[in-house]
Formats: structure tokens, sequence, C-alpha cells
């Protein structure tokens, strides 16, 4: 494990590719409405993305990124942010999502897209909040001799 | 017009509105930790107004259909309240907001530090209860199923005792099979009637109801529900989680899961088959009859042997689920009544007693029956419900245990099986004698300095749940006419095919 957090090579890598994964999960979570991804895919990808730097940089450094409260709030708030779209739909006067009540836009499609759009953001953040907080909890902590490591590294 | 808006989306809110406040629940814990508390009870009470207002609706002016999305059934998932998930329904609400109530103190002192999840866990709970009981959608039933076990399995291992994490892993393991083969049996249904609405489902099956796909699934189906109620021979799951579980969970899960599983063996046998598949083509019903049977004798025979207050009640929980299912079993008017009135007296009884156990153990930290000596002097008000609730268990006329025994005896009569008018009346006199070992001890056992003793009661949030649960154990069984007249009748006529509802 040590080793591999040492090497160069791994870590350049890493480096290059963290942004083009959280990229890529962001395109399929927009992507949910129209074609093949969706919220929980994307959410699975940001998450994956994260986990690869925790794993390479050590938990401590992705923590500074991303916090556990961060999480928390991601966690609650994607649902929140779905469960709030259903009940839009019920103020404008239509059952639980019934996307197409709401005056957004003027074709009912285009509206019901739209906030699919919105709902698959929700469940991306908390799919992928509640990913990264799971690796976290499960994760052993760090000895100091990995600390150790990562000081020498930098 | 912002009234009626409120009013067409009841049934869908009835779902929704505690699983958005379970969401907010970390948001809120997060400015002020106090306001759970506020937050959870405020839920569970709009919750309560709101299954009552539907019950009413139900009663008043029949069946209430939600479309989810604006999707017409069978494609879309459907929300149908009719009168046998209205009652289960407002027994969930009511339950879980005497159990928030009581939940203050006992969680600052068995919980520290854990606020936040529990509150979170606990409406994510009541959230898939009321989604199992509500849906008319028997893959959206799953979902809620899974959310509701999963949460049982959270509330059960949050506390710090290691036995905890064992009972909830272990009802893990059974209730992860029991999901299987109900998922198994779905997954079958579905592929011979491609459809998951239950109405739909219950028009299409009669038609191939001899090809053995049906059968299996009934079979998986009984098989999955039966490890879901604890009935014996597989409630080993049972007596540990309950056991082990912080008291506030025990009261509620004791309460609720196994009611709402026999909700759904209801919803399923008379819901999604009919009642003549169930009762005269595979005899379903004279088999449970006589499972429910032995859960009774067994269970009850159980609970005298132990010596740990709440394994006591857990090992009566599983002779009372027998009550239930024997009622069902039996399947006429009579008997089908005094088995659904047992879901409702049971779910107040039992809420009642885990209750006490609890506050018992809040104020002297004993869980032993034979050290609960002198108890009724330092805790009257607590111990007094606990006579109440105990009596009521026992079927002493004048409360709500009564009742249920006495039309699952008439029952019994009509469908002539005089046996089972035997076991109801040996297991009332085994009650009897577990209780009476408690009883004794509270107000008869002597310690040695009985002057010393200090009234040292409960504080005040968990008394009034508790009194209020005790006195609806009389309130119903002196007037058990109207959850019988207004509800359970007409829905034993309905469930048997018998009438149809007004």
């Amino acid at each position: 494990m040590s080793d591999i957090q040492q090497s160069i090579i791994i870590r350049t890598i890493v480096r290059i590719m963290i942004p083009f994964i959280l990229l890529f999960s962001l395109y399929v979570i927009m992507h949910g409405a129209s074609g093949p991804g969706g919220g929980f895919q994307g959410g699975v990808i940001f998450g994956a993305g994260i986990i690869l730097y925790a794993m390479i940089y050590g938990i401590e450094e992705a923590k500074k990124k991303i916090s556990d409260k961060a999480n928390r709030i991601l966690a609650s708030g994607g649902l929140v942010l779905y469960a709030g779209t259903g009940l839009l739909a019920i103020l404008f006067g239509g059952m639980f999502l019934e996307y197409g009540v709401i005056p957004l836009m003027p074709t009912t499609a285009y509206t019901a897209k739209i906030l699919i759009d919105v709902v698959e953001i929700g469940i991306g953040m908390t799919v992928l909040a509640v990913m990264i907080s799971l690796f976290f909890d499960i994760s052993p902590p760090e000895t100091e001799e990995d600390m150790h490591i990562h000081e020498e590294v930098e | 017009m912002t009234f009626d808006i409120i009013t067409n989306n009841l049934p869908a809110l009835t779902v929704i509105i505690p699983l958005i406040a379970g969401f907010l629940t970390p948001i809120i814990g997060w400015i002020n930790r106090k306001l759970c508390w506020y937050h959870v009870m405020l839920t569970m009470f709009i919750v309560f107004l709101i299954t009552a207002s539907n019950l009413l609706t139900v009663i008043n002016t029949g069946t209430i259909h939600y479309q989810f999305g604006g999707w017409a059934p069978p494609f879309g998932i459907e929300y149908v309240i009719d009168l046998l998930n209205g009652f289960v329904c407002i027994i969930i609400a009511f339950i879980g907001l005497m159990v928030s109530i009581y939940s203050k103190e006992s969680i600052k002192k068995e919980l520290p530090g854990k606020t936040i999840p529990y509150y979170s866990i606990y409406l994510l709970l009541v959230t898939g209860l009321m989604g199992m009981t509500i849906t008319g959608d028997i893959f959206n039933f799953y979902v809620f199923l899974e959310i509701s076990s999963l949460t049982a399995y959270a509330l059960i291992a949050i506390g710090d005792r290691k036995d905890g994490i064992v009972a909830s892993f272990n009802y893990l393991i059974m209730g992860t099979v029991a999901a299987s083969f109900i998922l198994l049996g779905i997954g079958y249904l579905y592929a011979v009637t491609g459809t998951l609405n239950m109405a739909d489902m219950q028009n299409i099956l009669p038609t191939i109801y001899d090809n053995k796909v049906v059968l299996a699934a009934l079979a998986f189906f009984m098989a999955g529900f039966s490890i879901k109620v604890g009935l014996f021979p597989l409630h080993t799951w049972l007596p540990d989680a309950y056991t082990h579980a912080p008291s506030t969970s025990s009261a509620l899960i004791a309460g609720l899961m196994t009611k709402v599983g026999a909700y759904a063996m209801i919803r399923f046998m008379f819901g999604v088959f009919t009642p003549a598949f169930v009762i005269d083509m595979t005899r379903m019903t004279e088999i449970l009859t006589w499972a429910a049977a032995l859960a009774i004798i067994v269970g009850s025979v159980l609970a005298i042997a132990q010596s740990d207050m709440k394994r006591m009640l857990a090992y009566s929980s599983v002779s009372q689920i027998g009550y239930i299912l024997l009622g069902v079993g039996l399947a006429n008017v009579i008997g089908m009544q005094g088995g659904l009135l047992h879901i409702l007296n049971h779910a107040v009884m039992k809420s009642a007693l885990f209750l006490v156990a609890g506050a018992i153990f809040y104020r002297t930290g004993i869980r032993n029956i034979h050290q609960f000596k002198g108890l009724g002097k330092r805790m009257p008000v607590t111990t007094t419900v606990f006579l109440i609730a105990g009596l009521s268990m026992i079927g002493v006329p004048g409360t709500v245990g009564f009742t249920s025994k006495w039309y699952l005896v008439l029952g019994s009569m009509e469908a002539g099986m005089w046996i089972f008018v035997l076991i109801i009346l040996a297991s009332s006199l085994l009650n009897l004698a577990y209780f009476w070992r408690v009883f004794d001890n509270i107000w008869f056992g002597h310690p040695h300095e009985v002057e010393k003793i200090k009234r040292d009661e409960a504080p005040l949030s968990m008394l009034i749940p508790m009194v209020i649960l005790a006195g609806l154990c009389i309130f119903f069984g002196i007037f058990a006419y109207y959850p019988l007249h207004y509800i359970l009748e007409p829905l034993s006529n309905m469930l048997l095919g018998i009438g149809v509802l007004p």
C-alpha cells in the first residue's frame, strides 16, 4: 500500500485523471433525462474519483477536499432537492412528481426534462456523498508511519 | 384553492412528509441538536393528522386512489387507501407519535451523542412502514419493505451494547432471507401476469390459478412474511432483537414492525390472491391457523421461562402475533374482526409495556424481574401503566385484550374448531402466569427497608405517552364498538369477499 502511495508515476497519473473522471460524472448526471446514465451512475463515478484520490493521497488529504460535514449536507440536501421537486408539482396543483404542471418552459415535455435533470442532480449529490462517507467510515485510521510517508513524499 | 391542493395529495404526503423530515433532521440537528426532538414530534403529529383525515375520508366516501406523477395504473405507481391500510396507517402514526414524545429523555441517557442519526433513522422507519402499508404496487411495496428493514436493523444496532450489534446482525440475515423470498414471489407473479399493480394482478390471477408458478409464489410470500412477523418456529431473530435494542427502538419496532408484516400477509392473501384461492383451493388459511395456535402456546411457555423483562415481553409478542394470524386464518367474519382488532390492541399494549420497561431501566437500571421488589412504591404511575397493559394482555374484561380474545373465541366456535377455544383459554392462563410474577414483585415484593423507598418517578415527557397508551387500553376495551362497527366489520366482509364497501 505504502509503496503504491509513494510511486511518483501513480501519483501523477491520478492527479491528471481525476478532473476528467469528475467531468465525465457530471456529463453522466446531466445526460440522465435524455440518454443512458443518470444520477446514480454519475454519483458513483464522482464518488469513485474522490475515493481514488483518497487511496493514493490518504484519507486526511481527501477529507480536506470534501469534509464529513460537507458529505452530510450533500447527502441530506440531495434528497431534499429530489423530494422538493416532487412537492413543487403538488404546489402547482398536480400529483407528486407530475412535472408537466409546472409552467417553467413552453412545452410540458421540456419542463419534465429540466425537472428530471434537477432530480438527477439531487440523486447524484446523495449517492456521491454516501459513497465517500462509507469509504471514509470503513477505512482503518491511518497509522503514524503512513503519515510519515506522506511527509517524505511531499 | 391551497386547501384543495393539500387535501388531494394527502395519500402521497403520508409517506413524503416523514421522508423529507428524515432528511432534514441532520440539517436541523446541525443548527441545534435540541431542535431535533421538536422537529420529529411535530412531523409525527402532522402525519398522525393526515392519516386520521385519510381514514375518515375512507369511512365516509370509500377507497382513495392516488396516481403518482399522473401516470394511470396499471403502468404507474398507485397508492390505494382502503379501510385495511387506513386503519394500519393510523396505528403506525399514533404509536410513532407516542414513542417520539417519550424518546427525549431516553435518548439523552441511552444514546448520548447519537441523537441526530437516531431521529433520522426513526423518521425513515416510519416512512418505510407507511409506504409498505399504503402502496398499491407490489414492487413499490418491496422497496418500502427494504427501507423499513434496513432502518430497523440500524435502530437495533445503534446502542453501545455489543449484544445489540449481534442481535441486529442475526435479524439482518433472517430479514434478508425473508425479503429474498418475497422478492422471488413478486418476480414469479410478475412473470406470469405481466403487471405489478395489486388490483390488476387480482383480476388476472384467477384465470391461471392452476399454474404452478402461482402456487410457488404464494408459498414464497407466506414463508417470507412468516419470518417477518416472527411466526413460530421462524421467530428466532425476534427475542434478541427486541431485548438488546435501546428502549425506544424496542417500543417502536415491537409495536409496529410485526403488525405491518401481519398487514402485508393479509393484504397479499386477500388483496393480491383471492379469498377463494387461499381459503378453499390451497387451504393456506388452515395451515396458518395451526401454525398460529402453536405460536400462541409456545410463545407463552417460553415467556414464562424468562427473567429479563424485555425478553419476556419479546416472547409474549411471538404468542400475540399468533392471535392476529389465528383470527385471520379462521376465515370467518367474527374471527377476522378479532384478528384485525388485535393488530390495534397489541400495538397499543406492547408499546406501552416496552415503554414501561424502558422507563424502569431509565430510573433504576434494572431489567431483571426478580429485582423489581418495591418498585410499586418507587414509581407508582409507571407501574400502574404496566398493570393496566398487563391485565389487558391477559384479557381481563374491560380492557382491549378481552375484546379481541372474545371475538377470536366466537370465531373459533363458528368455525367449529373447539380446540382453538381451548388454546386461547390456556394461553390466557399462561399469560397470567408470566405477568403475575412481575405484578407480584412490583406490588407485593417486600424489600428489607420499605419505609426508606422514596418516590422517584420517570420524567413527565416519558409518563405522558405511557399514560395515554394505558388510557387507550381501557378506552378501546369499553368502547370497542367504534373500531368494530365503523372499520372492522365492513373490512372483514370486504376481505372475505362477502359484502362490498359502501
